[in-house]
């Protein structure tokens, strides 16, 4: 994990790339003008927000990133199908739970990212991460971390939190490299 | 070109019914926030990718702000989610009989 980015004049490398293209996007051109534009902006803009944020982990591996962000795509379709079939289907046989899933993620970036994939993929919803932050204590020790999810329809809880763990946090975890 | 068109906005336009269908149809709240997290979000985008193919073909150039909107579609759905079940817990919503794993929410 690192925290401190290359060069002190760009705090937030792929922050910036992503406010180039979303200034280009927005203008709908690449212009010269616009490129020039979208590359000041891209700086000015996290270094004037930079002493507001917690530091949170940088992206060491851009293509595991993109990697990550197509699987996501995939099942986001997938789970659409699924969901569909079940809304559809007799809603007596659901069996909605709570299940707690465990993580090892500590930084809440990371854990930000694991959540909305959980809420948009297999046919649950993030509801709460345990223990608050804010209840532990300064320079405590960080305790076992738990994401308590809502599945709208369980069959096998164990294969579930399997699932989580090895298709979405390992991936987190090693863009991360924490 | 029209056909892809007209599918992806028959596609869009049943995903977001599906969703509103799910809004509905479900007994408790926890359920209800499935559909329109994920059946919805899909939907707009299909819809929003017709939009970019029609006027790509038959208007005034290629538009990309549609990405954009599906793009932020895409990261603000799962936190009004979250808002809204972390909200629900917090008011001590019931949730219906069959639900497993109560006990699994904290008190605070």
């Amino acid at each position: 994990m690192r925290l401190e980015a290359k060069y002190k004049w760009l705090p937030t490398p792929f922050r910036s790339l992503m406010l180039f293209i979303v200034w280009l996007l927005l203008n709908n051109s690449v212009a010269p003008g616009h490129l020039i534009l979208a590359a000041i902006l891209a700086v000015a803009i996290p270094l004037a927000t930079f002493p507001f944020r917690t530091k949170q982990p940088l992206v060491l591996k851009p293509g595991k990133a993109l990697q990550y962000l197509l699987m996501v795509l995939y099942d986001i379709l997938m789970a659409n199908i699924e969901v569909a079939i079940k809304i559809l289907g007799p809603t007596r046989k659901l069996k909605p739970a709570f299940v707690k899933v465990p993580i090892d993620l500590a930084q809440s970036m990371p854990i930000t990212i694991l959540a909305s994939t959980v809420s948009l993929t297999p046919g649950t919803v993030s509801a709460e991460v345990y223990p608050w932050p804010e209840d532990m204590a300064d320079g405590a020790e960080p305790q076992q971390r738990y994401l308590l999810i809502h599945v709208l329809d369980l069959d096998d809880e164990a294969a579930l939190i399997d699932t989580i763990k090895t298709r979405y946090e390992k991936p987190i975890k090693e863009i991360f490299a924490c | 070109m029209e056909w892809v068109i007209s599918f992806l906005l028959l596609l869009g336009g049943s995903l977001v019914l599906v969703g509103s269908i799910g809004l509905v149809k479900m007994p408790d709240f926890f359920m209800r926030l499935h559909g329109p997290t994920k059946a919805t979000t899909l939907g707009m985008a299909c819809l929003l990718f017709a939009a970019m193919a029609y006027y790509g073909f038959y208007g005034e150039g290629v538009s990309v702000k549609e990405i954009l909107i599906s793009m932020f579609l895409l990261i603000t759905a799962p936190i009004s989610g979250y808002m809204l079940i972390k909200s629900a817990i917090h008011h001590r919503l019931d949730s219906i009989e069959p639900t497993s794993g109560k006990d699994k929410i904290e008190e605070d």
